[in-house]
């Protein structure tokens, strides 16, 4: 009497609590489906429409084309800059902020400006770049003149590495910060000078939060469109311009697809890469 | 070990931060020049603040940020936490899978996303205007709360709920009164951020707003698009100062780890 009451109790928990799971799963099981995989075979879907609405490769055979993959080497370099020139700034900032006293409190203000609107931040570069802002009248007091700042590829490097900066100082100085001080202490011991402990101890041990820095770099920076507008005055083309281009201006859905699916494929192989020697260690 | 920071250190952090906070100080600075440009100060007004508290479309617009903000964080975070339970539920095979989709929207692009989402508004037929760009942003927002949340499943002990279940809880009761306050802390910060990512997001919603609707970023873009106007440099001094208070208000919450269990003890 007692085994099979006890049996019905579980059976009814079991069945319960496959219910419990599936007002659980399905929500969000929904919200895969319809947001992330619908959106993607959508994008996919379209790029082989050309503009007029037809089935056909066109899309692809354009963009084999000179014309977008330079766009495509483009935007790249200018990704490459950006993120390198983010890490050199960013990495010596992280490893001296880990040192700092309060360096919680300090890092949060280096967070900070991060959580100003981007496009606030944007609007000010106009005003500093101008043709009489601060940045021009800072040369002219040193004696170099006026220069055209405003709608270069520096201003557009600079800016973009401004708005980066932080996201790439954040996962540095996490994987700093969780660097055991005794390793350090040990290869001082062993006679390694400051060079050699950074080189064989200390940037080896962080890589893990160099890459995922690089990695919310560069493909953020592939798809600006924003500040090419605002800031590079359409001089710069990045893959993400040319998306927008495409789907608001000229309607060409088709060719803004085509490049969205190689954006994401760029996008995977690049996560892939970064990736790959994570999971070896975790193996 | 710990050297401390020589001079030179000190200088560098200076600059960094230097020229962190210099741009937006600038507008700020600026947002007070009667001038009417970003360069030479003429003299102290407060005339532009004025205009901004007097320009009610774009105060409506400020408000709509807000309501899609909250909206979005709020309603994203019921499903992420629902989702989060759910992954936290299914074996480690699947864990990774559904891990894998989840992640997509975080790597993404906002253009990829923006557009993808465009064309799927589009198809299913939704005008374009609050309930696309509200719909957007929960849909961005879920994973970020998913993996806020799912740390603080694991370090939950499993024998926590079947002790609740042998005490007789109900499937109901062992979310709202074992699960959920456990979890408290991820879900907090699951909300703050889909906030700070609703609240600061340009490109998808650009792509999916139509005519009719804005928000604050997409408005500031076709303003900065037309030019200087120090309405902008006031409207940004208001905001970063509502920016330091909200930081300092989480520095003081999330400072005080200790304080806070104890609220969660209660």
């Amino acid at each position: 009497m007692t085994a099979a009451w006890k049996l019905t109790g579980q059976v009814k928990r079991m069945q319960s609590s496959r219910s419990a799971k599936l007002f659980y799963m399905l929500p969000y099981v929904l919200w895969i489906l319809l947001f992330v995989a619908l959106p993607i075979v959508l994008i996919a879907y379209y790029s082989f429409f050309d503009i007029h609405g037809n089935l056909s490769l066109v899309n692809y055979r354009d963009f084999f084309t000179s014309v977008y993959l330079k766009m495509t080497l483009s935007s790249f370099w200018y990704a490459f800059l950006i993120t390198l020139f983010s890490l050199i700034i960013a990495y010596p900032t992280a490893y001296l902020l880990t040192r700092a006293k309060h360096k919680q409190l300090w890092l949060l203000l280096i967070i900070a400006p991060s959580w100003v609107n981007l496009l606030l931040k944007a609007y000010a570069f106009i005003g500093i770049f101008g043709q009489y802002g601060a940045a021009n009248s800072f040369l002219e007091t040193i004696g170099i003149g006026t220069q055209q700042i405003l709608f270069t590829d520096f201003s557009f490097i600079f800016v973009s590495v401004y708005i980066f900066i932080p996201f790439m100082i954040l996962p540095i100085f996490n994987a700093l910060d969780e660097l055991s001080p005794s390793l350090l202490e040990a290869s001082h011991d062993l006679g390694a000078n400051k060079w050699t402990t950074f080189r064989r101890v200390i940037f080896p041990l962080t890589l893990d939060g160099v890459r995922s820095g690089c990695q919310v770099v560069f493909i953020p920076a592939l798809s600006l469109f924003m500040l090419t507008r605002l800031i590079a005055g359409n001089r710069v083309i990045t893959l993400g311009t040319a998306i927008e281009e495409h789907f608001l201006v000229t309607q060409d859905w088709g060719m803004g697809s085509t490049i969205a699916v190689f954006l994401i494929l760029i996008m995977f192989l690049f996560m892939y890469l970064t990736g790959s020697r994570n999971r070896k260690r975790g193996v | 070990m710990r050297t401390k920071l020589t001079p030179w250190n000190r200088v560098f952090l200076f600059l960094i931060f230097f020229v962190l906070y210099a741009p937006i100080l600038y507008l700020v600075f600026y947002s007070f020049n009667s001038g009417g440009t970003m360069y030479h100060f003429k003299s102290f007004t407060l005339e532009w603040y004025k205009e901004l508290f007097q320009d009610t479309r774009l105060l409506i617009i400020v408000l709509n940020t807000l309501l899609v903000a909250l909206l979005s964080a709020l309603l994203a975070t019921m499903l992420g936490v629902l989702g989060a339970i759910a992954i936290h539920n299914v074996r480690k095979r699947a864990q990774s899978t559904l891990l894998g989709f989840n992640n997509v929207l975080i790597v993404s692009p906002d253009v990829i996303i923006g557009a993808s989402f465009l064309i799927l508004f589009t198809m299913v037929g939704l005008k374009l205007g609050f309930y696309s760009v509200l719909l957007s942003h929960i849909a961005f927002s879920i994973p970020i709360v998913v993996l806020m949340v799912l740390p603080k499943l694991g370090e939950m002990s499993p024998t926590l709920i079947d002790a609740a279940r042998d005490l007789g809880a109900s499937q109901w009761d062992v979310l709202s009164k074992v699960i959920l306050p456990f979890i408290a802390p991820g879900i907090y910060a699951g909300f703050f951020m889909a906030l700070t990512y609703s609240l600061d997001d340009f490109a998808v919603t650009f792509f999916v707003t139509g005519n009719g609707f804005s928000t604050l970023s997409v408005e500031i873009y076709s303003m900065a698009r037309q030019g200087v106007s120090l309405t902008i440099n006031a409207l940004s001094a208001v905001l970063f100062l509502v920016t330091m208070i909200v930081v300092a208000g989480y520095y003081f919450i999330a400072g005080r780890p200790k304080a806070r269990a104890g609220v969660l003890k209660k």
